[in-house]
């Protein structure tokens, strides 16, 4: 996993709320057996006038210029802005994989799903929560400004407005360290691999008809 | 001392070790699996040359790509080759990686996971059971902390058998009282979810109880846990009891002999102690429930069949305001319209929320000896499972069905996310008993109204949403 430690980028608002995992990759894209490419189908729905499917060529497709992640002023965006709720619904992971490969590192919202939470850090993605009166400003900035961005700081916790305003987000010190370090949780538990052995010897003993 | 919830039990049953910041290393007794979350975990595990940690912990079966009709052809009617090779995929990784319990495609007890694992008792009381899937929360109605995990968690889990957690808030829903005739636990699920909002159980594993839930079959119950995350909670639980004791007797691979005997035992602890606390407590009234229908977008955006569209002018918050304004538009309807008057295009029974014998049953007795309407183009009859279908076929319901002009399918997740070729075409309308009305969730531009088994056949044979109460009580 690459690691996270600090961005300062372009920032983009998705203005609704429960955005839902159907919408940031829709079900379609699924059938892939890979971890990459999912970028160009991300919220393919809201993005293209057409219908999307695996393997189109999406440079010649129609687009819904409405949509944010069409308007000029927002390409090459790396923050994603939204509301309430941001990854309800299925626990695909090919979500954040298409955010990820999109270009974006960090999503701030008022509140996440939280399968959709628990799989951003496992792709290098940090999802920041701040108060909903908070978005509101941010949301007001960003709209208000062209060219908008934010400095996000993962050691110490911090996203800093252009203004110089600064709010702190909450983090496990467990997956700040994994995030700010790329590591691979699994390397990490396999180090317990004898507490783990050791557990499953006494819950068998325990509950034999469960290893029957 | 206080004491613990049912949820807190199972946590300590399976913490291996736990971090100065609450994350904690959790053992996991199953591991069910499907084609389309897994072929990525596999290929990590491959490509880090590690092997998995207890093979005999995995139950899997293709289910979301599986075509539901022409297994007869060729090619099993899976015509798609990129849908072919997702399945293929997981055959060779099985194969390759080991199972208790595997399933390939058109194997006669193939059907939804999240059916097949309590079907053949490899779901059990007091486990850990996860999926790379979030309608794993189905299994907590035999008392087991069961969620949905990413495809990241899924390796995580194939080469450590743990998953990395922490605890989640433990939030009660207690619904007392009798149902009304007519109302299902698909309408408790949906009531709940309008009450608490899509977002209400967030960073909760949610905890159903109350006389109106013990009141609920097996069948019920895992259509009320299925539809927990849907309320924002991974889990949901319903303690063990006499029902779950004889649901699991004799499955396959439900305990035996003087395990079945011990396993009971312990099983009968497996609830919350009194004077235990929750971090927030829910109450509904059995009674006023009325069945369910949602309008929008978003499963919380959901009415008795009674009431009318929701107007937005009479919504204060703007952000709120927008959000009808949005599915009303999405969704092709009028404010104040009432339900009763919303015609469908199709109708689509199955999915891991109601695809049971009890959900074809309470569809049949709607459907018996009447005529599916002129307007309804097609209306699909998708059981869980081979072992839900045979049953069915015995109880003769595939003839009542096929005779009201429904199409009786092959089992599979079919159009409750149409990733096989069951969808809905742009602007069609859809009454579903399955678990989500998200924009295109059934096919692009398709518009999904979820309501319960009965009420999606009585709304095939109407032609349009009608009160499963009246309904039934003008045939009598």
């Amino acid at each position: 996993m690459k690691a996270f430690t600090h961005i300062d980028g372009l920032v983009c608002p998705i203005n609704r709320a429960n955005v839902d995992t159907d919408a940031i990759i829709p079900k379609q894209f699924l059938k892939s057996i890979k971890r990459s490419g999912f970028g160009p189908y991300l919220f393919d729905e809201w993005r293209y006038a057409d219908q999307g499917e695996p393997g189109m060529d999406c440079s010649q497709r129609p687009l819904r210029v409405d949509f944010v992640l069409n308007q000029p002023r927002y390409q090459g965006a790396e923050i994603l802005l939204a509301r309430d709720n941001f990854g309800c619904g299925s626990s695909r992971e090919h979500a954040p994989w298409a955010i990820e490969d999109f270009g974006f590192h960090a999503i701030i919202a008022p509140s996440f799903a939280d399968i959709f939470f628990s799989n951003c850090y496992k792709n290098g993605i940090l999802p920041i929560v701040l108060p909903a009166a908070t978005l509101d400003k941010l949301f007001a900035e960003c709209e208000a400004q062209v060219g908008y961005r934010l400095n996000v700081d993962l050691a110490s916790q911090k996203v800093t407005t252009p203004a110089g305003d600064s709010f702190d987000f909450d983090i496990t010190p467990h997956r700040k360290h994994c995030l700010m370090n790329g590591l691979d949780e699994i390397g990490l538990t396999l180090e317990h691999a004898d507490e783990i052995r050791a557990f499953e010897g006494r819950h068998q003993v325990a509950q034999p008809w469960l290893f029957a | 001392m206080a004491g613990k919830t049912l949820y807190d039990k199972l946590w300590e049953s399976h913490l291996v070790r736990e971090e100065d910041d609450g994350t904690c290393l959790l053992y996991i007794d199953r591991h069910l699996m499907h084609e389309v979350t897994s072929p990525q975990a596999f290929e990590g595990m491959r490509l880090a040359g590690r092997k998995p940690w207890r093979s005999a912990s995995i139950v899997a079966n293709p289910d979301h790509n599986t075509p539901t009709e022409h297994w007869g052809d060729a090619d099993g009617g899976l015509k798609e080759p990129i849908s072919r090779l997702q399945v293929e995929t997981l055959d060779a990784n099985i194969k390759e990686f080991g199972a208790l319990v595997y399933f390939p495609f058109k194997h006669v007890n193939q059907g939804i996971i999240h059916v097949i694992g309590p079907e053949q008792g490899t779901t059990l009381p007091g486990m850990t059971v996860v999926c790379g899937d979030s309608h794993t929360s189905t299994h907590g109605a035999f008392g087991a902390l069961a969620h949905g995990i990413g495809t990241s968690e899924v390796e995580h889990v194939l080469a450590t058998q743990t998953l990395v957690a922490k605890r989640s808030k433990r939030m009660l829903v207690k619904v007392d009282g009798k149902l009304g005739a007519g109302v299902t636990a698909k309408d408790v699920a949906l009531a709940i979810i309008g009450k608490i909002g899509t977002a209400g159980g967030t960073g909760h594993a949610i905890e159903f109880g109350g006389s109106a839930i013990r009141d609920l079959s097996m069948e019920g119950r895992m259509t009320l846990c299925n539809m927990a995350i849907e309320g924002g909670a991974r889990a949901g639980l319903v303690a063990p009891d006499a029902k779950t004791v004889d649901y699991l007797k004799g499955r396959p691979h439900a305990p035996k002999g003087a395990d079945w005997e011990k396993a009971v035992a312990y099983w009968d602890t497996l609830k919350t102690d009194a004077g235990a606390v929750f971090d927030s407590v829910i109450e509904l009234d059995a009674a006023s429930i009325e069945p369910q229908l949602t309008w929008g977008t978003s499963p919380e955006q959901v009415l008795p069949i009674g009431a009318r569209v929701p107007n937005p002018a009479h919504e204060a918050d703007p952000q709120k305001r927008a959000g009808i304004e949005r599915a009303l538009q999405y969704m092709g309807l009028a404010a104040d319209t009432p339900l009763t008057e919303i015609k469908v295009d199709k109708v689509f029974i199955g999915s891991c929320t109601n695809s049971r014998i009890e959900d074809l049953r309470a569809a049949a007795v709607v459907a018996k000896g009447r005529q599916k309407a002129a307007n309804v183009k097609r209306v699909l009859i998708v059981p869980g499972s081979g072992i839900v279908k045979r049953q069915a076929e015995a109880e003769g319901l595939d003839k009542v069905f096929t005779a009201a002009g429904f199409e009786w399918r092959e089992p599979g997740c079919s159009m409750c996310l149409a990733m096989n070729a069951d969808r809905l075409e742009p602007g069609e309308r859809c009454a579903s008993t399955s678990n989500r009305n998200f924009e295109g969730r059934q096919g692009p531009g398709g518009r999904t109204h979820l309501v319960s088994p009965a009420m999606a056949a009585a709304a095939a044979i109407a032609g349009h949403f009608v009160d499963i109460r009246q309904f039934q009580e003008a045939r009598s």
